[in-house]
């Protein structure tokens, strides 16, 4: 089943917590909507749940406006960020709980619940409660409830935000797999970038409560369409560099002048380039000082000082930079993006002697 | 060898210090405590079983009294009032344990749940009104409501259409002495029935809604099943607290109307040990009756720590990390 947003608003009293966002979630596709925290991904998905219902907009379920249906009329199943299990309940009826609350019969519902726990690998703690299960193991609890009344759309609300490093990226992947196995229309909701663009097929990012770019993860990591999802993508950020275009060149602080192989309207832009996308070299566009050396294992990650700008890139492990020495990058043109420093959007440009 | 054999000396001396220190520590926190509770506690219950285990009464002052034994506890047992009354103190209790201090306690809290925290603030400071009203001012106040006419309110209310008036509560005195004590009693349980619910995570709602809940069935099923531990403590100890309590009754029926109708277990040890209407209190006997009362609220807990599965309450968590 598909899901869409029409010009979807959600207002609490005079607060605009959602505007004006537009989405669909294909057949058996997982999208995830990122953001920072207060962005109203949180409330997108409680919209597209049922807990809450649009001030403004559709939204459609397989065709069918659901605004004002239930969350049961739904038929999504949902993970919270806090697992929500119930405390007094055991992990096997905390999984049937879906199934009691419409009144199945007994035989069916410890048929569904096996099968489920079985999916998802939890067999064997059905006796127990959830105060005695780890974190991951309550995680694998609440999509196992979210899963037993066989959803058309699952909804998941930063279900991996509470695990460690290493079993987050173990429940990434047995999400991906599960979703992909049953071929479940997903909507995921994230502030942590390295999660939405690895689980999902397409992200949705969230600022101040509208839904400014949906792409794949390739595209926004790629080609940014603005300078906030530049910023926001990407760890460590992209360096952001004053650029001015005059007389068809553009002149980068401290950086020769070069010609545009396109007409740019004349005006001052920011020039971005990703860490890895600036390289040591002896001839290279912009001299800088290097003032920190963050030694991460594969790669290091140096900064360098460059006129008022603070620089950061990424070289090999054992590179000859040292704290204090003065050092030439080049700039790798045809991988940098150029924003409009008023709007922000992204600008396309090339140079006539470095084409893209 | 000689410094040797020397050496232990100090370090035993050491040693005892450190025993000291350890011993003093803990007498010295629970002392406090300990000594409120024997004082307060202790010596008067001690005091009361032995007070029953004289014939102690005006009769006899504080010279002539002699030791009985377990007389007063005979004469307890077979007291042809012994049945009427303890029906009594079931029904008072129970009645105003179940429709009140737990029922209607359990209703305020999850109904004022679903206000704002503004409405709810204002309303449950209006159920605790009766808590923070003198007894006696309150009890005079139900009696003039329940009057009969021209001056009880019901009467009034009930005339205009058309219902003659009489004394309502010599009418039915069950039902005003359970009513008085239950609006007095009930904002206990409203209060920690309130914040236990407030302990409840919003997401657990949340998930329930998803999963088709209606409210009847989150109430059911995730509200009610985390107030166990809260309706065990409220169930337990308002027991306890109209086992003793008589005031409300001896205000406004005073055990009455007629016969000890509703005359309660601790009122009646008040009539027979400080109000005898003979004159001669006797003391023995209404402290063994009290006696009686302790073991009747004690044995009460216990089956209510049964009920509950305390022990399955306080279990500790099995946690186990992969």
């Amino acid at each position: 089943m598909d899901v869409v947003l029409e010009h979807v608003g959600k207002q609490f009293g005079r607060v605009t917590a959602v505007e004006g966002v537009s989405l669909t979630v294909g057949e058996g596709e997982l999208v995830a909507l990122l953001g920072p925290s207060g962005c109203g991904k949180s409330t997108t998905l409680f919209l597209v749940a049922g807990l809450y219902r649009p001030t403004s907009g559709r939204i459609l379920f397989g065709g069918r406006v659901v605004n004002d249906a239930t969350p049961q009329e739904r038929g999504v199943g949902m993970v919270f960020q806090s697992y929500a299990l119930y405390p007094h309940l055991t992990v096997f009826e905390n999984i049937a709980f879906p199934l009691r609350v419409r009144r199945s019969r007994g035989a069916q519902i410890a048929e569904r619940v096996r099968r489920v726990a079985d999916l998802v690998g939890i067999a064997e703690l059905l006796p127990r409660r959830p105060a005695q299960l780890s974190g991951g193991q309550q995680q694998r609890v609440a999509l196992c409830r979210a899963l037993v009344k066989e959803p058309a759309v699952l909804l998941l609300d930063e279900p991996l935000s509470n695990l460690d490093a290493r079993l987050r990226e173990a429940t990434r992947a047995e999400i991906r797999r599960l979703q992909r196995e049953l071929g479940i229309t997903t909507l995921f909701v994230s502030h942590d970038q390295a999660e939405a663009l690895s689980i999902a097929d397409r992200v949705g990012v969230m600022h101040g409560g509208r839904l400014i770019a949906v792409m794949t993860p390739a595209d926004l990591y790629e080609r940014p369409p603005s300078r906030f999802i530049a910023e926001f993508i990407g760890t460590p950020p992209m360096n952001f560099l004053e650029a001015r275009v005059e007389d068809g060149r553009l002149a980068v602080a401290g950086v020769m002048p070069r010609p545009l192989a396109h007409p740019v309207p004349p005006g001052t832009y920011l020039l971005g380039v990703r860490p890895e996308h600036l390289e040591l070299a002896a001839d290279g566009d912009l001299r800088a000082e290097v003032f920190l050396v963050e030694q991460m294992g594969r790669e290091w990650l140096v900064h360098a000082a460059c006129g008022d700008a603070s620089l950061r890139l990424l070289t090999g492990a054992g590179a000859a930079v040292a704290v204090g020495s003065r050092v030439s990058l080049r700039l790798l043109w045809r991988r940098a993006h150029l924003f409009d420093s008023q709007s922000g959007a992204a600008v396309p440009f090339g140079l006539a002697d470095d084409p893209r | 060898m000689g410094a040797l054999e020397a050496a232990p000396a100090p370090r035993r001396r050491g040693a005892v210090r450190d025993v000291l220190r350890g011993a003093a520590s803990p007498v010295l926190f629970l002392g406090p405590a300990v000594l409120l509770i024997a004082a307060l506690f202790l010596a008067p219950a001690v005091v009361t079983v032995v007070i029953s285990l004289t014939n102690l009464s005006v009769a006899t002052g504080l010279t002539h009294y002699r030791w009985i034994g377990v007389a007063n506890y005979g004469q307890i047992a077979h007291s042809p009032w012994l049945v009427l009354v303890l029906r009594n103190t079931v029904l008072y209790v129970a009645a105003t344990l179940v429709l009140f201090n737990v029922g209607f306690a359990l209703v305020l809290a999850i109904l004022t749940a679903h206000l704002s925290e503004r409405a709810a603030g204002v309303f449950r400071v209006l159920w605790m009104l009766p808590r923070i009203t003198p007894s006696v001012i309150l009890a005079l106040m139900w009696r003039w409501f329940a009057a009969e006419p021209p001056y009880g309110t019901v009467s009034q209310v009930l005339g205009l259409v058309g219902i003659p008036g009489h004394n309502w509560m010599n009418a039915h005195p069950w039902a005003f002495v359970v009513a008085l004590n239950g609006f007095v009693g009930a904002s206990f349980g409203m209060i920690i029935f309130s914040s236990a619910i407030a302990g409840i995570p919003r997401d657990q709602y949340l998930a329930a809604q998803v999963d088709g809940a209606s409210a009847w069935q989150q109430v059911w099923r995730i509200t009610l099943p985390r107030l166990r531990w809260p309706i065990l403590f409220v169930t337990a100890y308002q027991t306890l607290s109209l086992l003793t309590s008589f005031e409300y009754i001896l205000l406004t029926t005073n055990g009455g109307p007629g016969f000890y109708t509703t005359e309660v277990w601790s009122l009646y040890a008040f009539h027979l040990a400080l109000s005898n209407y003979f004159g001669n209190t006797q003391f023995g006997l209404g402290a063994a009756l009290a006696a009686v009362l302790v073991v009747l609220g004690l044995g009460a807990s216990l089956v209510y720590l049964r009920v509950f599965r305390f022990g399955e309450l306080v279990a500790a968590p099995r946690i186990e990390v992969n």
